[in-house]
C-alpha cells in the first residue's frame, strides 16, 4: 500500500486531468457539501465538517485540515450520471412521415469522481444492476458510465443519519472503486493512504508521488474504520425485513406517517437509488420538430399513479407505503439486493424528520402475534 | 459489474426511440373507438405473441400503451383498437389512412391460450378489453378442433356498445364458440351449466380491475385452480421496459412481468388497496 500527502492529492487531480477525466469532487457551496467539477486540492472543503440529523442539516468548522471530514455529500453521483432531466431523442417530420434520431448522451470527457463513499458506490452498483442489467438498458445511463473513474474515500465522520453498517455497508469502501483513500491526520502528518482497485487505478496513480505506506499507516487506517463503523448515528433491524415490510401493507401505522409526511418528494430526490422517471414532449410552433425529454419523478407525486378513470394510489399513506415498501422489499425481489444503501438522506432531507429506520421499526412492532402469520403468508408467496 | 460492461450498442437505437409505422386501414368500432393497422416505414414488420402490447406515439402529442388487437401470424399487420379517453388516444384514433404514427415494442407476457389444447378456454372481456383478447381468441379459432369448449363472455358498459360484432357472430356461428355478450353478462350462466369443468379450463380476462377480480375470485371459489385464470393489468405506463417505475405493483412491473398474469401471482398484490 502508498501513502501520499495533499500535494500528492493534487497530483492525482491533476494526473487525472491529463487522462482526459472532468473530475468531480466535494466542494463546499452555499452550506452544503455538493459534487461538482474541481481544478484540485484548493477546490475541496478543507477543514469542513457536517451535522446531520432528521430535518437537520449544517456545515461546521472542524478546526482541523481534513478535506474528507464531512459525511455523505447532499447527493450521491445520480444526478451526474443519471440526470434530473435529460434528452431522449428528436423526431423531425418529413414529406413521408418523421425521423426520429437518438440523443448522444455521451460526456465530452469521461468523469472522475473524487472522494465517493462506499455508500455512493453501493448505489452506484444497484444503478447499474437496475438500469444496465437487465433485458432493456438504460442507453444514456450506459453512456455516462462507460468509463467512470472512482476515487473513493473512507467515511471517518459517519453523521447523525448514517446507517450503512446495517444495510451491508462498511465506512470503508468495499468495492467498484479504481483508487480508494484513507485521510489520516495525526502526529505524523496530513496524510492519503492509497488502495489500488483496478488496473487503471495502478496506471493513475503511477503518475503521482506516494511511498511505500509504513505500518503504523495502515494501523490508523483500520482504527479510522473501526471507530466509524462504531458510530453510525441510527442503525436498521433487518432481519426478515422483507417480509416484515409486506405483512404491514394493512398496518394502521401507514396512515400515522401520511398524517406527517408532505408528498414534497425530497426524499426521492435526495435517494441514490430511485429510479422512477417520466417522460415529457415538446413540440416546435411549426409542430415539425419534437422532442422527448425523460424527467426524475417521486411516486410520491399525486399523479405517479394516474391513468385514465383515475389515480391508483390516491392516499398519501398509499404512497408513503409504495416508497419504503419498495426500497426495503421490492428491490430485493426485482433485482436481488436492498434498495437502501443506508446513506440516511432521506432522513436528513425530509422537512417533517420521517426516519424510515424509524417507521420500519414501528412497522416491525406493530405486527402483533396474529400479523406473524401474515408474515409467513408474504414469505410463502415470494 | 464494471464500467465497461454497462454499454451494449451505444450507436443502436435505443428502446425509447419510437419507429414510424403508416397507417394502412381504418375502421370505426363504435362512437369512440377505432382499429388501425400499420406497417412499417422502413425496415421489417414487428414479430409478437398475443396478449402483448404496444407504445404508441402520436407526433407532437404523446406516447400511451396499446395491446395488440391483431393477430400474431407472420403477414399479418400490426393492428391496434383505441378507445379515445384522452389526449393520445384522441389522436391516434384520429388518424387517418396514410398518417404516419411511432412504434416501440412489442413488450410484456402473452396470454399464451394454447396451454389449453385438450380442454375448454374461457375469454372474458370487459368493454375494450376484447381488443388485446383478440389474438388469442383468433388462435383458438384456427384451431378450434384442439379444445373442447371456447367460450367468450363479453360484458359492456351501458351506452358503450361492442366491438367486432361481425366477428363475433362468425366466431359463435361457424366455429362453435359459446357467446354470453351483453351490458349484463355475468359469469353464472357459465359456472352453472352442467358442461363447466374447473379442472380443464383455463380462462383469459381482459377489463377493470374489479371486474377481472370477481371473475378470477367466482371461478377459484368454483374450484378452477388460480394459476389457470389470467390476468391482464393496466396502470401507468411512461417506458414499457421495466426502467420508469411507474407501473409498478408491489414486486412486479407490470410491463415486464405482465400485463398478463396468472391470478394466483396477483392474490396477494391485489389483497390490499392502493397497491
Ligand atoms: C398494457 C396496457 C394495454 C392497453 N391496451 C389498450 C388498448 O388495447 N386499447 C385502448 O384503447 N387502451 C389501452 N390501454 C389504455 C391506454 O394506455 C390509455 O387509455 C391511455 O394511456 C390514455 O391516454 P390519453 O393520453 O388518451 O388519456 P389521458 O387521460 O389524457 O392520459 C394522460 C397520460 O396518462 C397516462 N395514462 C392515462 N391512462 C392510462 C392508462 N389507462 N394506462 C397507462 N397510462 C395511462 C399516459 O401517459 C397518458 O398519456 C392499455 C394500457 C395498458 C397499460
Ligand atoms: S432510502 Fe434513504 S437511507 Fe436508504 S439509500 Fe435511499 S436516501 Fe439513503
Ligand atoms: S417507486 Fe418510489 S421509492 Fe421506488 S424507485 Fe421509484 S420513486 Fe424511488
Ligand atoms: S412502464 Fe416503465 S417500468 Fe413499467
Amino acid at each position: 500500500m502508498r501513502t501520499m500527502g495533499l500535494a500528492g492529492l493534487d497530483e492525482l487531480v491533476a494526473a487525472l486531468g491529463r487522462a482526459g477525466y472532468e473530475v468531480y469532487g466535494p466542494r463546499a457551496r452555499d452550506g452544503a457539501i455538493v459534487l461538482a467539477p474541481i481544478a484540485g486540492v484548493a477546490d475541496l472543503p478543507h477543514g469542513v465538517g457536517d451535522t446531520q440529523d432528521a430535518a437537520f442539516y449544517r456545515l461546521r468548522d472542524r478546526g482541523d485540515a481534513k478535506v474528507f471530514g464531512y459525511s455523505t455529500a447532499v447527493q450521491g453521483l445520480k444526478p451526474v450520471l443519471f440526470p434530473a432531466h435529460e434528452l431522449l431523442w428528436k423526431a423531425r417530420k418529413t414529406p413521408i412521415g418523421f425521423d426520429v434520431e437518438d440523443a448522444d448522451a455521451t460526456p465530452p470527457k469521461p468523469r472522475a469522481f473524487l472522494g465517493a463513499r462506499d455508500c455512493d458506490l453501493r448505489a452506484l452498483a444497484v444503478h447499474d444492476t437496475v438500469l444496465a442489467s437487465r433485458e432493456f438498458a438504460d442507453k444514456a445511463y450506459g453512456q455516462r458510465r462507460e468509463g467512470v473513474f472512482v476515487v473513493a474515500v473512507t467515511c471517518s465522520d459517519p453523521c447523525g443519519t448514517c446507517f450503512c453498517v446495517s444495510q451491508g455497508g462498511s465506512p470503508k469502501p468495499q468495492e467498484g472503486y479504481d483508487l480508494a483513500l484513507t485521510e489520516l491526520l495525526d502526529g505524523d502528518g496530513h496524510r492519503f493512504l492509497v488502495e489500488v482497485g483496478s488496473e487503471r487505478g495502478a496506471e493513475i496513480l503511477a503518475e503521482v508521488t506516494t511511498t511505500d505506506a509504513p505500518p503504523t499507516d495502515t494501523a490508523a487506517a483500520d482504527a479510522v474504520v473501526a471507530e466509524a463503523t462504531a458510530s453510525m448515528g441510527r442503525t436498521l433491524d433487518t432481519s426478515d425485513l422483507h417480509d416484515v415490510m409486506y405483512a404491514a401493507a394493512d398496518s394502521p401505522h401507514w396512515d400515522e406517517v401520511a398524517a406527517r409526511c408532505l408528498a414534497c418528494t425530497n426524499c426521492t430526490l435526495v435517494c441514490p437509488t430511485c429510479f422512477c422517471t417520466s417522460v415529457e414532449d415538446t413540440t416546435d410552433l411549426t409542430k415539425s420538430m419534437t422532442e422527448r425529454h425523460r424527467v426524475w419523478d417521486s411516486c410520491f407525486g399525486s399523479r405517479f399513479s394516474y391513468i385514465h378513470g383515475g389515480v391508483v394510489r390516491e392516499s398519501g399513506k398509499s404512497r408513503y407505503r409504495q416508497w419504503i415498501t419498495h426500497k426495503l422489499a421490492g428491490y430485493q425481489d426485482q433485482f436481488g439486493l436492498s434498495g437502501c444503501v443506508g446513506c440516511g438522506r432521506c432522513i436528513t432531507w425530509c422537512p417533517a424528520a420521517i426516519d424510515i429506520t424509524a417507521e420500519a421499526a414501528a412497522l416491525r412492532a406493530g405486527l402483533t402475534t396474529g400479523a406473524t402469520d401474515a408474515l409467513e403468508t408474504a414469505g410463502e408467496t415470494r | 459489474m464494471t464500467a465497461t460492461d454497462v454499454v451494449r450498442d451505444a450507436t443502436a437505437p435505443g428502446p425509447m426511440a419510437p419507429r414510424p409505422f403508416r397507417v394502412v386501414a381504418r375502421r370505426q368500432d363504435t362512437h369512440d373507438t377505432a382499429t388501425l393497422d400499420l406497417i412499417p416505414l422502413y425496415g421489417e414488420q414487428a414479430k409478437w405473441r398475443s396478449g402483448q402490447f404496444m407504445m404508441l406515439y402520436a407526433f407532437g402529442v404523446g406516447e400511451i400503451a396499446v395491446s395488440i388487437s391483431g393477430g400474431a401470424l407472420p403477414g399479418e399487420p400490426l393492428r391496434h383498437t383505441i378507445r379515445d379517453v384522452g389526449a393520445v388516444s384522441h389522436a391516434l384514433v384520429s388518424s387517418q389512412v396514410g398518417d404516419v404514427i411511432g412504434v416501440r415494442g412489442p413488450f410484456g407476457t402473452s396470454w399464451d391460450a394454447m396451454d389449453a389444447v385438450g380442454g375448454d378456454v374461457m375469454f372474458i372481456a370487459g368493454g375494450i378489453g376484447l381488443a388485446p383478447l383478440r389474438p388469442s381468441i383468433l388462435e383458438a379459432m384456427r384451431r378450434r378442433g384442439e379444445f373442447r369448449h371456447v367460450i367468450l363472455l363479453y360484458g359492456s358498459r351501458p351506452g358503450e356498445g361492442f366491438l367486432f360484432t361481425d366477428e363475433i357472430e362468425d366466431w359463435e356461428r361457424n366455429h362453435g364458440f359459446t357467446v354470453h355478450q351483453g351490458v349484463r353478462a355475468g359469469l353464472a350462466a357459465v359456472t352453472s351449466a352442467p358442461t363447466f369443468d374447473p379442472d380443464h379450463l383455463l380462462t383469459l380476462a381482459c377489463g377493470p380491475d374489479i371486474m377481472m377480480e370477481v371473475a378470477a375470485k367466482t371461478l377459484v371459489g368454483k374450484g378452477v385452480p388460480a394459476d389457470k385464470v389470467r390476468l391482464s393489468m393496466e396502470r401507468s405506463m411512461h417506458c414499457g421496459i421495466g426502467l420508469c417505475g411507474h407501473c409498478q405493483m408491489r414486486e412486479a412491473f407490470l410491463c415486464v412481468d405482465g400485463p398478463v398474469f396468472n391470478y394466483d401471482q396477483l392474490i396477494p398484490l391485489l389483497a390490499t388497496e392502493e397497491l
